[in-house]
Formats: structure tokens, sequence, C-alpha cells
């Protein structure tokens, strides 16, 4: 499997699949009984456990032609419900790098921000053309242009969006912001000198 | 954009800087830590050489994979263990405050944290859960986080965020009896739908919302995320000050005056203003009840499951979808549905008075022939305070198990869950496909008093229905 997201995110490539449905929420991404863990290690076998068993072989996630795509096409609200990280973990670790949908909630959006794995919207009927597309040939090679902003395959090639933070925030490789909030240590300390609740509410605000 | 607004205020006296991404670096008051979400950001922090920034800031409980039949040492689930035990060895290391089992102050982290009085007006408060906007009751700017997250909060107690929109729902009037305010917050979700909030944050707001106790404020913002919104939150007033007033962590003395002055001026200004307004009239409300695989499939009491042609287009996959994993028909009244198990808990209705208004239900009266009914007090002092009431005798006299607080069958992380087909009366937020540990387990949700009439009857019953009980 290719490694992880790292550094600038300008461009995915390779195979895309599409999990059909609104509201799709992180429960059927990874049901609970597989957040029985200390390490996201093992989650990329169980990655839509349930639905995946109630298809019997069905599930998009388990075609064999789309074995190995990194580009995940979905509808709108993708990853509602519980803020488990586990969820976009589980895509990852099954080999997604990239996906594209009519609308994301917010903390699976953040989420995946956090491991550098873009989600980019297209307007609905749009996506559905590009549904069609992808279901047509599984095996073609797509790619998803985060400088560009479009979804292309072959001759065909579609507009996404992105906010403006995030999308700079990827293609800049500052997505782990853990060392941009570190580096701001001083203002933090300014800030708590200042704030009521952390001075007896001796401070004005 | 919104102006003058609570969030506004909140927002801005938390912001540390803006980051290069465009995204603002945002200050964490207060975070909440339990043993799903956290192991992972430890082990990210032990692997980058980091350290915790402000361990006072963090607090720590064991919630989701606790048993609550016994809850002895070691547990019988061995992965169950091993998390419970890694949050403690995770906790000594960095010097975090651990509420453990037994402690008097353990239990599910959305209902401690306010009855210890560390939830409190103006704060930031985030932890690695999506129903932490629960904490927004306080006038608190309260939102879900991941992993990721946890660990960002951990070394630096801040967070890269984007400030959302503010849509006030505003409610009008005043909630009937029998009618409780998590029937309010399925009405809402219901009408504005599970995605209607996203890119904002829900103020609850107007006369309905001020007659609300604490707690029941607490039910209506634990669910604004199921709304879409990542956090709800409702202006601190007289009921939140009460509520604080001599708790644990809250403050006392000349801080104590101060501290409610304070508050009391983040509240939305008369002429704050909102990105959208939504104006609903509680007196119109009735019990609702979901029929379907989302919390926005809601119904009033007397009403039918909706008819595919009465939807929307854009509903009626779900719809459909929905019929088939149910297995209700359209056009089924939804008053009468049986069920076969029924949970009193959560994060969202299991405090004290969720307690009371299930037992006011239940006293005197039998669970029907065939249903198993449990209640998961929310925490060790919510147990405690409703033991001293006698609410476990009331509950176990009609034929209800009184258990261990934790959080249950909720998500059923711990071995309360639903097998096969059955179906739940349930008190919790969720009733998505296997939500409730058996993949092809189907969830009513409604309120407590709610789930307490379905368990007598074995069937989705209008609690108002129910003849007044002599006082036993």
């Amino acid at each position: 499997m290719a490694s992880f997201p790292s550094g600038p995110i300008q461009l995915v490539e390779g195979r895309a699949l599409v999990v059909a449905g609104e509201d799709i929420d992180t429960d059927r991404i990874i049901p609970a009984r597989f957040l029985k863990c200390v390490s996201f290690d093992a989650l990329g076998d169980q990655v839509f456990a349930d639905d995946r068993k109630e298809l019997d072989g069905k599930h998009p996630f388990d075609h064999p032609q789309s074995q190995g795509a990194s580009i995940l096409v979905v509808n709108g609200n993708f990853g509602c419900g519980s803020s488990r990280e586990h969820a976009p973990q589980a895509l990852m670790r099954w080999g997604i790098r990239a996906v594209v949908g009519v609308s994301f909630a917010e903390i699976f959006f953040g989420n995946c921000l956090a491991l550098g794995i873009p989600c980019t919207t297209a307007a609905p009927d749009q996506i559905k053309t590009i549904q069609a597309a992808i279901q047509a040939d599984l095996s073609r090679p797509w790619s998803l242009d985060l400088d560009e902003m479009r979804l292309s395959v072959e001759e065909e090639s579609w507009v996404v969006a992105v906010d403006p933070g995030p999308g700079e925030m990827l293609r800049s490789g500052r997505w782990d912001a853990t060392s941009q909030l570190l580096d701001n240590g001083p203002q933090v300390d300014a800030l708590m000198e200042h704030l009521p609740y952390l001075n007896r509410f001796q401070k004005a605000a | 954009m919104s102006s003058g607004t609570l969030y506004d205020k909140v927002w801005d006296l938390h912001r540390v800087t803006e980051l290069p991404g465009g995204s603002t670096q945002l200050f964490v008051g207060l975070h909440l830590i339990h043993e799903v979400t956290s192991p992972q950001a430890f082990a990210a922090l032990t692997d980058k050489g980091l350290t915790v920034r402000c361990p006072e800031r963090t607090v720590a409980t064991v919630d989701h994979i606790v048993p609550t039949i016994s809850q002895q040492r070691p547990f019988e689930d061995p992965l169950a263990e091993e998390m419970l035990s890694t949050l403690e060895r995770n906790c000594a290391q960095h010097g975090i405050v651990l509420n453990g089992l037994g402690s008097g102050r353990q239990g599910i982290v959305h209902v401690i944290a306010p009855e210890l009085g560390l939830t409190q007006p103006g704060m930031t408060v985030a932890c690695g859960d999506s129903h932490t906007s629960t904490h927004g009751a306080f006038g608190a700017i309260a939102f879900g986080i991941g992993t990721s997250q946890v660990r960002d909060v951990l070394a630096s107690q801040s967070l890269a965020m984007n400030k959302l929109k503010v849509r006030r729902i505003q409610v009008n009037g005043q909630l009937s009896d029998g009618v409780s305010a998590k029937d309010l917050v399925l009405h809402v979700i219901r009408t504005l739908g599970v995605k209607g909030g996203v890119g904002f944050a829900y103020e609850f707001a107007g006369p309905a919302i001020e007659l609300l106790s604490m707690e029941e404020r607490m039910t209506l913002c634990n669910m604004a995320i199921e709304g879409g919104a990542r956090c709800g939150y409702v202006n601190p007033d007289q009921v939140t000050f009460d509520y604080l007033n001599g708790r644990v962590h809250a403050p006392s003395g000349e801080d104590w005056d101060r501290a409610v002055a304070w508050w009391s001026s983040l509240a939305s200004d008369a002429d704050a203003v909102v990105d959208d307004e939504v104006v609903f009239d509680a007196s119109a409300i009735a019990p609702t009840v979901t029929w379907g695989i989302t919390p926005g499939q809601g119904l009033g009491i007397d009403e039918s499951i909706p008819m595919p042609e009465s939807l929307e287009a854009g509903e009626r996959p779900m719809a459909e979808e929905a019929y088939r994993y149910m297995d209700l028909q359209p056009g089924t009244p939804i008053a009468g549905v049986a069920v076969d198990v029924c949970f009193i808990g959560s994060c969202t209705n299991g405090r004290l008075s969720d307690l009371r208004a299930a037992a006011a239900v239940a006293k005197g009266r039998q669970v029907a022939d065939g249903i198993r009914a449990f209640v998961v007090p929310g925490s060790e002092q919510v147990a405690k305070a409703a033991e001293a009431e006698g609410l476990d005798e009331v509950f176990r006299a009609a034929g209800f198990e009184w258990r261990e607080p934790g959080c249950s069958m909720c998500l059923a992380m711990n071995p309360d869950r639903l097998e096969g087909r059955q179906i739940s009366a349930s008190s919790s937020n969720r009733n998505f496909k296997g939500r409730q540990g058996s993949a092809s387990g189907r969830t009513l949700l409604m309120s407590p008093a709610m789930v307490a009439a379905a368990a007598v009857h074995g069937r989705v019953t209008d609690v108002r229905s129910l003849s007044p009980q002599p006082d036993l």
C-alpha cells in the first residue's frame, strides 16, 4: 500500500470508487465495536464492515477492480454523526487518499484534513455524472489536481471546490497543524494571562 | 456575518492568532478526554517527543467501554480493560486528573463535567466526542474533535478552527405537559434536517428555552450535532448561575460575584446580528419519535410513517432505505409499533431529571411481558442522587434493571447491545443502522418518559395518554 500522506498535497492519482447515498454516518464507515483498540493500525480491513457484510461481497469496497483505488466519490453530508477519527483512519488505511462529494460533515472534514486527505465538493448533478463515469469503467485512472481544482479522467474533467483555508493548508503541506500551533506558544501564554476564568475573574476581557 | 452574539464574543476572547492556512488558532479552556479517542493522541504525542502543555486544563473519565452490570476490575473484556488501563497510564504519566470508577465522580463525560462545575459560561470546551455540543447549554462554545485534534489540544491547548455562522433557533410559547426538551430537539432536527446545521452554530433562544432547566438545555444542545450543527448554545441566565452555584469547580466567594457579572455580559446583545433565524412554536410540538435511520426521520406521536409521495424527492431514497431496514410500512401509525428492548440513559437523557420523568411513568406499573428494560444512570453522582430518592426501587419494582453508570447501549461498546433484528425504544441520540450493537438492530429515539411508556405497554405509546398514577 502507498505510504500515508505527507508534505504538500497537490495531486492525488489512482482509480476511483463510488459509495452512493446521503448522510452516510461514521458508525457505518467504522462500527463502534472496532473502536475497542488503542491503535488505528488494524482499521483498514474493517472499513464499512457491516454494510459489506450485508451486501455479501457486493459492496464497492469489495469489488475486485476497486482494490487499490484511492479516490472515493460520495454524496451529501458524508461522515456525519460520531466524531471518531477512526472513520477517516479506516478509509486511509484501506487506501483512500482523497474524497469528492456534494458535502461533508464538519468534524469528518477536519479529521480528514488533519490526515492530509482532501475532501473536495462539486454540485449534486455533477457528482452524479462523475459517479456514473466511474462505474462505467472501474479500471480507469483518475486524478484530483488541487492546484487546478479539477477532477479528471482521460479527456473529461470537472471543477471541484474546497474552502481556501484548507485548500492552502493541503497544497502548502501545512495541514498538520501541531507544529504551527506550537510555534505560537507565547501568544497562548499572553491570552491565558487575560482570560477572566483563568484569573479568578479579576481581569477584564 | 454574525456580530454581538455569545458565539462571536467567546470566539474573539479565545482567538490566539490567524494561522498561515487561513484558519484561526483557538484557545481551548476545558479539554475533556475519555478512553476511546485519546490513546492514539497520547501515542502521537510520545512519538513527536511532546508533552501536555496544560495538564490542569484537561480532565478525564471512563465511560464508553465500561460494563454496567459489574464494574469489577479487570473487566471480562480484555480489550475494554486494555483501553481503561491505557487511559490510567496516560493520565498518571502526564499529570491529568482521571475521574475513575468508584471515585464518586465517574460517568459519561458530558454528564460529569457540568455536574462538577467544570463547564462554565464563556469557555471553549473541546472533547473527542461529537456530543460535546452538550456543554453549550451553559453559554460555552463546545464542540467535538477528532483524535489528531485531541493530540493538538494536549500539545498546545489550542486548535486550528474556522468560525461558524450563527443561526438563532427562536422557540416561542411553552412546551406542553408530557413534552420534553428531547421532543423539542427531535422536532427541530426533523424540520431543519440532519444537514441543515452544517456550517452553523445553533443559538437556542426565546421564551420556551428560557423556561428550560439546565438539564433540559443540555439535552437540547447535546443533539445540535444530529442536526449538523457542530455547536449549540443557550445564553447564560439565572437558571445557569443557580445550577453552577456551589458545585465543586465553580467559583466561590468574591470570585462568584465577579464571575456572574462577567458571564452575564457574554449573552448575545439585544441588537446582535445572526446569519439566519428560524422560529418555532413550542406549544405545537407533540411527543416525538424517530421511525427511520437518521435522527431527522421523526414523527409526532399521533402521526404515521410518511408515504413516499408525501416526501420531497431528495428525501425519498433515505426513506426507502429506512422502510426496508426498519421493516416499517408507509402509512403505519408510529403509536403502537412493538418494541423489544427499552433503554433509558446516555449523555442525552441520563441525568436525574430524566430518570425522575421515567420513574414517574414506571411507578406502580409493570414492564410488559417479553420486554427487556434497563436504566443506566449518566454518572455515579446521578446514580447516588437517584438512589437517595428511591428511584432505583421504583424502577426495579416495575421490572426495569438498574445498572452502573456509562454510555452503555447508546453505542454498545460495552456488553449492552441489541441482538439480531431487535427494535429498541431508546432515550439516546442516534438511530443509525447498527448503532446499538447489532448490524441489523433497530432504534426508535424518544424521551425517557416515552421509553418508560413503551416499556410498560410493549409498544410505542403516547405518554400523555397514560392515566395519572395515584401517589403510591
